[in-house]
Parts: structure tokens; sequence; C-alpha cells
């Protein structure tokens, strides 16, 4: 019996996260920021069918960037747990916390006992009630999670968009409008091209709304805030 | 967390499907009541469980714009009161409500399950279920229910919703196998139901107004309250009223409180006057 290749898990690791790296970058970009009522989330989406921003739960979104059909398959995970312990504890029950916690779960077993990693990375945001902070998390194909403050930015290009959005996000001025343009800023500067809103996937976790608290901002209306 | 580990293979966009391949234990009809099935015809079998809450007579009255839904308080434990204040007019989801009739427990349940499965498959498909489609589901979760009836746990709806699809409000009842029928003007169910359809009878004309259609909804159930001991009338004293809303092309909208209450001062007054 022939003996198998020794590959060091160093090298396995390293070649499994650059492998997972190389198809998010391959992938475009997408913006969230609080603002005064709550998180936009904005993504350069050529669709208007295949949706990347998506609802959780009353207060809470999911974004993916990377392979679309692994972070759809993600999403319905998350849908499905949301759902499931919104009917049998109580609505308040579902956080993003233990929402991230699961993501980072499944991500990170998959990505050590996998052949082939995920290639995605997700956002998790919760908006906070009127007394209590948002949450942003951003998840990366090996399960790392991080704690996002002010803004997150996935897909490709996030390190330039961060960089871009370091320097021209205050936490003062972030009236819809505002956002918005900053966000649209954003994602032209990093392709350097203008790009059409019909182009860009909007939503919001708008904390004023009763009950679900997400809501999809249609290209009238963008441009209706834009103006 | 079980959904995580592994990505399921159930690749549906229906709660109840899932519930039923994944946690059959939180399933209503699949919780083991240790016994065989007591025949209806047995009574006092030894696993009917006896007298829980029931609820009592719930209406839906078509009108111009939509349909009115309405429903009394009271819910009955045998000879007994079991409480005052039931609420059994539910909002399901923007475009429908449901009103339940019978064992109260396995009905609030079917409720939440039901909000559930249309919240659940609209955030999936990412567009919401045909009204057609949600009436057809909610038939095959009420004969899920089935092997519950043979307990005694006997639960109907009235479910009723604008569809976009045809512009007009529709109205569905339900027989406890899950059959599933359209009525085209008002329907009444519940112990005092059949009163109830007769005070709208009496009345109903086509295309009503909202006021007036609210008024007749009102005036069945104090009619109904009047005759069956399981439906509760206008408590003026607590200041409790039977629960309605409207169901339009804008979406569901509770009635106040005041205005019910107001609608019932008048009904009233006019009732002395006849005296």
């Amino acid at each position: 019996m022939p003996l198998p290749y020794y590959v060091s898990p160093e090298q396995m690791m390293q070649d499994k996260a650059e492998y997972a790296k190389k198809g998010i970058a391959k992938g475009r970009s997408i913006i969230a920021v609080e603002y005064q009522d709550g998180i936009l989330l904005v993504a350069d989406n050529p669709s208007a069918s295949l949706y990347k921003i998506s609802e959780i739960y009353d207060s809470i979104a999911f974004s993916g960037a990377g392979k679309y059909s692994e972070f759809e398959n993600l999403r319905k995970a998350g849908i499905r747990h949301a759902d499931l312990k919104g009917f049998m504890y109580s609505r308040e029950d579902v956080t993003g916390r233990s929402l991230a916690n699961g993501y980072s779960q499944t991500l990170g077993t998959i990505f050590s006992q996998e052949l082939k990693p995920l290639e995605v990375e997700i956002l998790v945001v919760q908006v906070g009630e009127t007394d209590r902070p948002n949450e942003m998390y951003r998840i990366s194909f090996d399960g790392s999670i991080f704690d996002e403050r002010g803004f997150a930015v996935i897909g490709g290009r996030s390190e330039a968009l961060q960089a871009f959005l370091k320097e021209r996000y205050k936490a003062d001025e972030s009236s819809l409008k505002a956002t918005l343009t900053l966000c649209t800023a954003a994602l032209e500067n990093i392709t350097s091209q203008k790009l059409p809103l019909e182009g860009l996937e909007v939503a919001a976790l708008d904390r004023h709304r009763v009950g679900r608290k997400f809501r999809r901002i249609p290209i009238a209306e963008s441009r209706q805030i834009l103006t | 967390m079980s959904s995580f580990h592994t990505f399921p293979e159930h690749d549906g966009s229906s709660f109840f499907d899932y519930l039923l391949h994944h946690r059959p234990d939180l399933m209503p009809a699949n919780r083991d009541w240790n016994g065989e099935a007591g025949p209806l015809s047995d009574p006092n079998g030894p696993h009917r469980i006896p007298s829980l809450p029931h609820g009592t007579t719930v209406l839906a009255i078509k009108y111009r714009n939509g349909v009115v839904i309405a429903g009394d308080r009271r819910a009955t434990e045998g000879f007994q009161i079991a409480g005052r204040q039931m609420e059994k007019v539910f909002k399901v989801d923007g475009y429908s409500a449901m009103a339940i009739a019978g064992t109260a427990g396995p009905a609030i349940e079917m409720v939440k399950l039901f909000q559930t499965e249309l919240e659940h498959y609209e955030k999936l498909e990412g567009v919401q279920l045909s009204y057609e489609g949600k009436a057809n589901k909610l038939g095959q979760m009420i004969k899920a229910n089935l092997p519950m009836v043979f307990h005694g746990l006997v639960v109907i709806p009235i479910y009723v919703g604008y569809d976009h699809r045809r512009n007009e409000g529709r109205i569905f009842k339900y027989d406890v196998t899950g059959g599933r029928y359209e009525e085209s003007e008002y329907h009444a169910i519940g112990s005092g139901g059949k009163d109830a359809r007769n005070t709208i009878r009496e009345h109903y004309r086509k295309s009503l107004s909202e006021d007036d259609s609210l008024k007749l909804a009102l005036l069945s159930l104090y009619n109904a309250a009047d005759e069956d001991v399981g439906t509760g009338g206008p408590d003026l004293i607590r200041g409790i009223y039977p629960t309605a809303k409207v169901v339009t092309e804008a979406g569901i909208a509770d009635v106040g409180d005041e205005r019910i209450a107001a609608l019932y001062t008048e009904l009233i007054t006019e009732r002395k006057k006849e005296r």
C-alpha cells in the first residue's frame, strides 16, 4: 500500500485559506453602516432578484459575499435556526450573537474538516432597540468572528473599502442620505467607475419600524434619497 | 443548533415540513397523548381530555373594500367561564387574519405555527405566498391535526385575506379534515355561529360600507351572546368588548376598542328605545 503524501497541517491550512481568499476576492463588495435610524446595507449587485442582503428575523439581517450557492445555503440555515428558536421560545430570544456564533461554528468546522473550505464571508447585523446598541458581526471563511463598530465591509477589495470608510465615516453625520452617499462613494471609489443605482442593492434595518425592522429600499426611493 | 452542523437535506420553504422532519416533538399533532385514540363515540373514554378552555363565536363579513373579521372574548370550560378576555382574532401576516373556534390551546398553537410558516416562506423565497397558497397550507395544517380531533381537541378557523391577484377580500372556512371552502359573502363558526349567521343573513347586503359591516358584525355577536351560553357579549362594567380587524388592499388594521365601544353604546341605546 503506498503511503499517502505527508502535508503538514500548517501547509494544508495555508493552502485552504489561500483558496478561499482567492474565491472571495473575485466577488463584489458589501457595506453595512450604522446610521441614525439603524443599520444601512449596500451591496454592489447588478442582479435585481438574486439578493445578497436578506432578512433573517425581526431585527436581524444577513449579507453574504463570495460564492452565491454557499452563502445562500448559510442564509437559509440561519432563517431556519431563527424561526425555530422564535417558535420554541419567544421572538425576543432570537439574537444576532447566537446566530453569529452558529455561523462561526459551521464555517470553522467546514474549514478544518472538509477538503474544500467555503468561499464566503458573511455579515450578521442586528439593530438595537432604543436603549440597546447595534451589533455587527463579520464572519470569515475560517469561522473567525469580528465584532465591528460603525461600519463593516465584506467581499473583494474589502481592505481598500475599509480604508476609505475609516477616513470618511463620521458617527455624528449619519442621516440616511449622508450614509447612502458615503456607501455609493466608497463602492465607486474602489471600482473606479460610476455605479448606476440599478447596480446597487440597498436595504435597511430601521429601529422605528414596528415588528419586522428589515426593509428593502427600491431604486426609485434610493434616487429620491440621494437628490 | 442542530441545523448548523451540517446543511440539512431538507430544502423546502415550509416551516411546517421543517418541524415535521427535524423537530417532530414540536409538532402539535405528533404529541404522544399516551393511549389509543378515544373514539368520538366514547366521550368518556379514558384518554379523552376533560374540559379545556374553548373559544366560541367568530365571524367574517365581506364588504366593499375587503373583509371584517370579529370574535367574542369568552372562553368556557364546561359550564364554567375560563376567560373573559380571550383574543380569538389574529393577524397572520400583513394581508390576512384568522379567527379560531374550538379548543383554545391547540388553536393558539396553530395560529403561531401558521404565522411562522408564512413568514418563513416569505423570507426563504423572497416573495409572499399567494392568498390561495396560504389558504391551502392552512387546510393541510388542520388535516394534520385530525388525530387530535379524536381526543376531542377540535380546532376550526375562518381565514380571511386580501387577494391582490383578484383585487378582493376573500373568506375561507374549513372542516376538521382540512376541507377548504370559500364563502362569497359571510360566515360564522363556533357554538354561537348559527345565531350569528342568522343575524347576518337578515341584514347582509352586497357592498356594505366598512362602518355598516362592522356594525353588523357586532350586532351578530351581540345576538349570538344572547342565545348562546358559550359566547360573551360586550362587558360594559369591565370594559371588555369583542375584537375586530379589517383586511383591505392596504393590509390589516385593528379596529380600536374605543370605536367598538362607541358602536356598542349606539346599538344598546337603539335597543332600549325599541323596547
